[in-house]
């Protein structure tokens, strides 16, 4: 049986790992929420990795329909190739092309499916998949065939909670919210990025990540992968921890958004927290 | 007694079906949780519970059905303490002969005295008690085949019963008054006033047409549907009692803006009198009457306001709260004017709806306006009854 335990540049809470094994022993589809940059996508790949399996990503749009995940019928083509009789049309096989979700069904072996940013598409669009999730197979009308999985891939489903999903859809699902990681969680995922960070730079780094997340005031909150982005450039821009207690080097990586960084600078100078943690500086 | 959980979950709201609920019995079954009450907790709310918003609820449902239950994984907490790793035991064929033949039930027994008479602590090896590396039944790195495992591995240091305690999410809840973390949700309720997205399709008629006019060379004609917009108006008191909730709704519609192909904003204060201002420091302003003849009746209108007032600024002349203002016309008037353009309109109160029946100027406006609380919940029924005019508490006449 497959059991997942993690991978090495992947940090996953036991909680999450348990979900994981469950829809995997049940066959069911894991629906994976939480805010943007808690790593719900690269949790497929990690799975993948793990269980050394193939990992097909099917990424949704706003324009995506159902339809295409399982075939498409290229009518065009056809016709296009009917004009000068040069080619066999009779064959309809040939203008048959699997979409993402039929390619899973199709092979022999088993493999992670990624279905991404469910929440993207057309509120009608996971219940037009109820019965295909369900039974794993589909029926080809333009060629009587049933393609059905010999083997039920490992489904993972992503949502950043745009729409909400259908019931009946989210009924035969797992469910998992990732929640927003700590600041111990935080810090081995820093670890997995940055293996020889230096441990004073990354707690002072940290303070003011966690301190900036705090204004209810900001458009779009930091989320790991900012925060990745600033400690690399902490790093390569040689910034001691001393500056950033001092200040907030490259905001910019952190805050996307001119209204933010307004906050956060004028707020950081008369802050209780902010000031809290200079006087504290000797302490460490 | 589990059917209990059930039941609970179902009284507290949260929507659990038959189908995930024997979902739940077959994981139960295949023993996925480890026989531990805090995986049970972790897993069973992944099974039954499929919105954060309810999080809440299935704590307090897991609450009154498993407080005070007797788990093992205190034991296990408290012999873990006392536990070291020493190394692995080796034994002789006939000595594991001897131990196989003690029975599970014996050993339960014995586990559970010699728990009680504390000899657990900080013993390694050894034939009775519990301890690491020994021959005994209990403990971990040992031998014996009807021996209880125990922490092997890292344990957990929280119960299941403590944690739904702790209640992490309440603040993710329905029912509590939006706060920033939530505006992206409450933003995707307001999105099914979205228009629906275009589609592209053969069109064959034509394509048969163009293409035998073309004389055999293929033309094809892609038929495109035309979008449906929608259009939103908002209408915000500002000033007064609003202004703690000012910037917050603020933001939620300017976010809204980007995606609303036709948004109209304006700002009162209190009350509708004959001038309406277009921005929220209130120096713009057009006059009310202008606002009502020009547009279009067929905008969805959303009033964001406390309603909260003297009701002598809804019924008297100049009795506009701002000294410097005179209105000639009661401003309840003006609301009803503004109701009779535009059928579909709700008032949006960030007050909780259990304060609403003790201020009288909000069940003055409740008779004029369907007034909805401003939380996940409300703006759902509101939004709802946008768009077809009906929703659990009120109905278009």
């Amino acid at each position: 049986m497959n059991y997942f335990k993690g991978t090495e540049d992947y940090v996953i809470s036991k909680d999450l790992r348990d979900n994981v094994n469950v829809s995997i022993a049940l066959q069911r589809p894991l629906i994976v929420k939480g805010e943007p940059g808690t790593g719900k996508t690269l949790l497929a790949h990690s799975i993948a990795k793990a269980l050394g399996k193939e990992l097909i990503v099917w990424n949704i749009k706003s324009t995506t329909k159902a339809q295409e995940g399982l075939y498409l019928y290229d009518t065009v083509q056809r016709l296009n190739d009917a004009r000068f009789g040069d080619s066999d049309i009779s064959d309809i096989k040939q203008y048959i092309k699997l979409g993402k979700l039929g390619e899973a069904f199709a092979s022999k072996e088993q493999l992670v499916l990624l279905i991404d940013e469910i929440d993207k598409a057309d509120i009608e669009f996971p219940n037009d998949l109820l019965n295909e999730i369900d039974e794993m197979s589909f029926y080809i009308p333009e060629t009587k065939e049933t393609i059905k999985a010999k083997t039920r891939p490992i489904v993972i489903i992503t949502s950043n909670s745009e729409k909400e999903l259908p019931d009946p859809f989210l009924r035969r699902c797992i469910f998992h919210y990732i929640e927003f990681p700590g600041q111990e969680l935080m810090e081995e995922i820093v670890h997995v990025h940055f293996p020889r960070i230096e441990k004073k730079l990354l707690r002072e780094a940290l303070k003011k990540f966690y301190w900036i997340r705090e204004f209810d005031m900001l458009r779009k909150k930091p989320s790991t992968s900012e925060l990745i982005d600033w400690l690399q450039a902490l790093i390569i821009g040689g910034i001691s921890e001393k500056d950033v207690e001092k200040e907030i080097p490259f905001l910019g990586t952190l805050l996307k958004n001119k209204e933010d960084m307004d906050i956060v600078q004028k707020t950081g100078k008369t802050h209780y927290a902010y000031n809290t943690s200079m006087r504290t500086r000797n302490v460490y | 007694m589990f059917i209990n959980f059930f039941f609970n979950l179902k009284s507290r709201g949260v929507p659990v079906s038959l189908h995930e609920w024997i979902t739940l019995h077959h994981a139960l079954a295949m023993n996925l949780n480890d026989s531990s009450l805090t995986s049970f907790y972790n897993i069973a709310r992944a099974i039954l519970v499929k919105n954060e918003i309810f999080f809440d609820r299935y704590d307090m449902a897991f609450l009154d059905t498993f407080d005070g239950i007797e788990t093992t994984d205190e034991m296990l907490e408290q012999i873990l303490a006392g536990l070291k790793k020493v190394k692995e035991l080796h034994l002789t064929e006939e000595e594991k002969r001897q131990i196989e033949q003690l029975n599970l039930d014996e050993v339960l027994k014995n586990f559970e005295e010699q728990l009680k008479q504390g000899h657990y602590k900080n013993h390694v090896g050894g034939n009775r008690a519990i301890g690491t590396g020994g021959r005994s039944t209990q403990g971990a790195w040992g031998y014996n085949p009807a021996g209880i495992r125990i922490g092997q591995g890292e344990s957990r240091h929280r119960s299941a019963v403590q944690i739904a305690e702790k209640r992490t999410f309440k603040n993710y809840s329905s029912d509590i008054t939006l706060d920033t973390r939530q505006m992206r949700v409450a933003l995707s309720h307001l999105r099914s006033l979205l228009p629906i997205g275009a589609g592209e399709r053969l069109d064959l008629k034509k394509t048969i047409d163009e293409t035998c006019k073309n004389a055999g060379e293929i033309e094809l004609v892609w038929e495109t549907k035309e979008k449906k917009s929608s259009k939103v108006m908002l209408m915000m008191d500002v000033g007064g009692s609003m202004t703690p909730f000012s910037e917050l709704v603020e933001r939620l519609f300017s976010a809204a803006s980007s995606q609303i192909s036709k948004f109209k904003h304006f700002y009162f204060h209190n009350c509708f009198y004959q001038d309406l201002w277009t921005d929220m420091e209130r120096n713009k302003s057009i006059p009310t009457m202008d606002m009502i003849k020009s547009e279009d009746s067929d905008y969805k209108v959303i009033i964001v306001g406390d309603a909260e007032m003297a009701p002598s600024e809804l019924t008297w002349v100049n009795g506009a709260i701002d000294y410097w203002y005179y209105n000639d016309t009661p401003g309840i008037v003006w609301m009803q004017r503004i109701k009779e353009k535009f059928k579909d309109i709700i008032w949006v109160n960030p007050l909780p709806k259990r304060n609403w029946e003790y201020v009288h100027s909000i069940r003055m406006v409740r008779d004029i306006f369907p007034m909805f609380e401003l939380t996940l919940d409300g703006l759902d029924e509101g939004v709802k009854f946008l768009m077809s005019g009906k929703c659990a508490l009120y109905s278009r006449k």
